[in-house]
C-alpha cells in the first residue's frame, strides 16, 4: 500500500512538470499542425500532422544560415573563453598575483555586469572597427561577457584538483604548457564540460548584442532571426513555431544528455564562494 | 623573494594576461565611455554633438516616461522574483521527495530554463493569441486580450518571465536538497515533528542561504530584462511593459539619441550595482546562516 502510494506520487510530480512544459509541446504540437488548423479551435488535436512548416523554414526563410552563425558563434564563444579562462582561473586559484584582490572583485562585478550599459559604446566601437555583421565580433563581445563567469565556475573546479599532483608535475620540471596538458586539463575535464555547456547557452541565447551589432540579414544568429521572423499579410505561427523548435534544439540536447555537467555547473556558480 | 616565488608570479601575470586585456578592452574601457557619452547630447541624424554635462540626467529627474519606466522594473522585478522563489521551492520539495523519475522531471524542468528567451517569448505569443491561444481557448473563449490590454499586458510579460526562469531557483533549492544529511531528518522524526514541523523547522531554514543567492541572481537577472518584453510586447501597449532596459534601448537605438540613452543605461547599471552590493552585505553579515 505504502509503496503504491510512492509510485502514485511520483507519478504525480512527473504529470505536474509536464504540464508545466506545455507551453513546449503545445510549440512542438503547433510545429506539425496544418496551416488550414492552426487558428481553429477547438479541436485541440489536428487532424493530421504534417512537416510542412519545417520545409518552409528550412527552405525558404533564413534559419538555416542563422542556424549556422549561431553554432559558429556560440563554438568558438566557447573555446575562445575557455583558452583564456583556464590559465586565469589557475592563476586565480593557486599563483600568487599582485592585486589579486582587486581583480577577484572586478570579475565578481562584472558577472552581474548588465549589457544595456556597455552596448551604446561596444557598438561605436564594433562600427569603427568594422566589426558588424562578423563573427568576430560578436565572438569577442559574447567571449568577454562570459568570462567573469567561466573564470568564478573554473577556479572553483582547479582548486578541487588535489595539489600533489600539481607537485609530481613540477618536480619532474615540467613547465607551464605541459602542466596545463598533461595535468590541469585532463584533471578539470568534467568542469570544463559544465563550464563549457554555460558558456554555449549563453551565447546561443543572447540577444540584445546580438541583435545591436548586425545589420544584414544573413549574418543574424537564431534569436535575432527568430525575433525578426518575416510575415508577408499574416503571422506565420505554424513556421515560427517549427522556427523555434530549430532554436531550441542544442538546449534540447543539452537539457536531456548533458544534465548531468549542466547541473553541476549551475549550483557550482552559486554556491563556489 | 626566492627565485621560485618569483617565477610564479610571472606566470601568473602571462595566465591572467588575456582576461586582464579582453575585460579591460571590451567592458571597462565601454564602462567609462558610456560615462562620458552620458554626458554628452549626441543625436547623430540631426548631427548634434555637444557636451552637456548633467542635462540629460537633469531631464530624467523629470521625464514622466523614465519613472513609468522605473515603477514597470520595480513590477517585473519583484513580481517575478516573488513568484520564481514559491514556484521554485515547491518544485524542488516534490522532486525531492520522488524515488523514482528525478530525471525525468528534471529534464522536463530545465528545458523552459534552457532556451532561449526570444523562443520563450514566440512560445508565449502564440498560448496569448486572442483567438487561438490556448489560454483563451482553456478560459472557456473569454477573448482577454493579453498582449494589448494595459491592465493585463505587465502580469502576462511576468508570467512568462517566470516559467523560463523559475527553474534556476528549483535547480539550486534541489542541490541544496540533496546535501542535507538523511540523520538530520532523523532526528526530526525521533523528535516526534511532524511533516510540517519538519519543513518549516529545518528544511526551509536550512534552503535560506542557497535561496538568497538563487534571489540575488534572479533579482539581477530580471533588472535588466531585455528580450521577454521586447519580443513579447515591444514595450506596449501604451507603454506599460516599457522597463528600463528597454527604454535605454529605445533611446539609444530607435530615436537614436545616444547621449539620453546612455544616461539611461547608466542608471540601470547604477542600480543593479546597488541592489548587487545590498544582498553581499546581507549575505556576508550572516543573516541567514547555512
Amino acid at each position: 500500500m505504502r509503496t503504491r502510494l510512492r509510485a502514485l506520487a511520483d507519478i504525480a510530480v512527473v504529470l505536474a512538470l509536464t504540464a508545466y512544459a506545455i507551453p513546449f509541446f503545445w510549440q512542438l504540437l503547433t510545429s506539425f499542425k496544418p496551416e488550414a488548423e492552426l487558428l481553429r479551435m477547438p479541436p485541440l488535436l489536428p487532424s493530421r500532422l504534417t512537416l510542412s512548416h519545417y520545409r518552409v523554414v528550412i527552405t525558404q526563410s533564413l534559419m538555416p544560415q542563422a542556424l549556422g552563425n549561431s553554432l559558429g558563434i556560440a563554438t568558438l564563444t566557447t573555446l575562445v573563453s575557455l583558452a583564456a579562462g583556464v590559465p586565469a582561473a589557475y592563476a586565480v586559484a593557486r599563483l600568487p598575483l599582485p592585486g589579486k584582490r582587486v581583480l577577484l572583485l572586478a570579475i565578481v562585478a562584472s558577472t552581474a555586469f548588465p549589457q544595456i550599459a556597455t552596448v551604446s559604446p561596444l557598438y561605436l566601437l564594433m562600427r569603427a572597427l568594422e566589426l558588424r555583421d562578423t563573427w568576430a565580433g560578436l565572438v569577442l563581445v559574447h567571449a568577454s561577457f562570459a568570462l567573469p563567469l567561466t573564470i568564478w565556475l573554473l577556479a572553483g573546479f582547479v582548486r578541487e584538483i588535489p595539489i600533489e599532483a600539481e607537485e609530481a608535475a613540477s618536480v619532474d620540471g615540467a613547465g607551464i604548457i605541459s602542466l596545463f596538458r598533461w595535468v590541469i586539463v585532463p584533471l578539470l575535464a568534467p568542469g570544463l564540460a559544465s563550464t563549457a555547456l554555460l558558456t554555449f547557452l549563453f551565447s546561443w541565447n543572447e540577444f540584445l548584442f546580438a541583435y545591436t551589432f548586425t545589420v544584414s540579414e544573413a549574418s543574424r544568429t537564431i534569436p535575432v532571426a527568430l525575433a525578426l521572423f518575416p510575415g508577408v499579410f499574416e503571422v506565420p505561427w505554424g513556421d515560427i513555431a517549427a522556427a523555434s523548435m530549430l532554436a531550441s534544439l542544442p538546449p534540447i540536447v543539452i537539457v536531456i544528455a548533458l544534465q548531468r555537467f549542466l547541473v553541476r555547473g549551475l549550483v557550482a556558480g552559486a554556491v563556489k564562494e | 623573494m626566492t627565485g621560485r616565488e618569483a617565477a610564479d608570479r610571472r606566470r601568473g601575470l602571462v595566465c591572467v594576461a588575456p582576461t586582464v586585456l579582453a575585460l579591460g578592452a571590451l567592458t571597462v574601457y565601454p564602462g567609462v565611455w558610456v560615462l562620458w557619452l552620458s554626458l554628452q547630447r549626441r543625436i547623430p541624424i540631426f548631427d548634434v554633438s555637444r557636451f552637456a554635462g548633467f542635462e540629460n540626467y537633469a531631464f530624467l529627474a523629470v521625464d514622466p516616461r523614465f519613472w513609468s519606466a522605473a515603477r514597470t522594473t520595480a513590477v517585473f522585478t519583484l513580481g517575478s522574483v516573488a513568484l520564481e522563489v514559491v514556484l521554485g521551492v515547491a518544485a524542488a520539495l516534490a522532486i525531492h521527495t520522488q524515488r523514482r523519475g528525478r530525471r525525468l522531471a528534471l529534464s522536463l524542468l530545465l528545458l523552459a530554463w534552457a532556451m532561449p528567451a526570444v523562443v520563450a517569448a514566440k512560445l508565449f505569443e502564440w498560448l496569448y493569441h486572442p483567438a487561438a491561444g490556448l489560454i483563451n481557448v482553456a478560459l472557456g473563449r473569454h477573448a482577454v486580450n493579453w498582449l494589448g490590454d494595459p491592465l493585463v499586458a505587465l502580469p502576462a510579460v511576468i508570467f512568462a518571465d517566470v516559467w523560463r526562469t523559475m527553474p534556476f531557483v528549483a535547480i539550486l533549492c534541489y542541490a541544496r536538497l540533496l546535501a542535507i544529511p538523511a540523520d538530520v531528518y532523523e532526528a526530526a522524526q525521533v523528535d516526534g515533528a511532524g511533516r510540517l514541523a519538519t519543513l518549516t523547522r529545518i528544511t526551509l531554514p536550512l534552503l535560506g542561504r542557497i535561496l538568497l543567492l538563487a534571489t540575488l541572481f534572479r533579482t539581477l537577472d530580471a533588472l535588466r530584462a531585455f528580450d521577454i518584453m521586447f519580443v513579447l510586447t515591444g514595450g506596449g501597449p501604451a507603454g506599460t511593459t516599457e522597463t528600463l532596459t528597454v527604454y535605454a534601448y529605445r533611446a539609444l537605438f530607435q530615436t537614436l539619441q545616444l547621449g539620453f540613452g546612455s544616461a539611461v543605461s547608466v542608471v540601470v547599471f547604477l542600480l543593479v550595482m546597488a541592489v548587487a552590493w545590498g544582498y553581499l552585505r546581507l549575505l556576508r553579515a550572516g543573516a541567514v546562516t547555512a
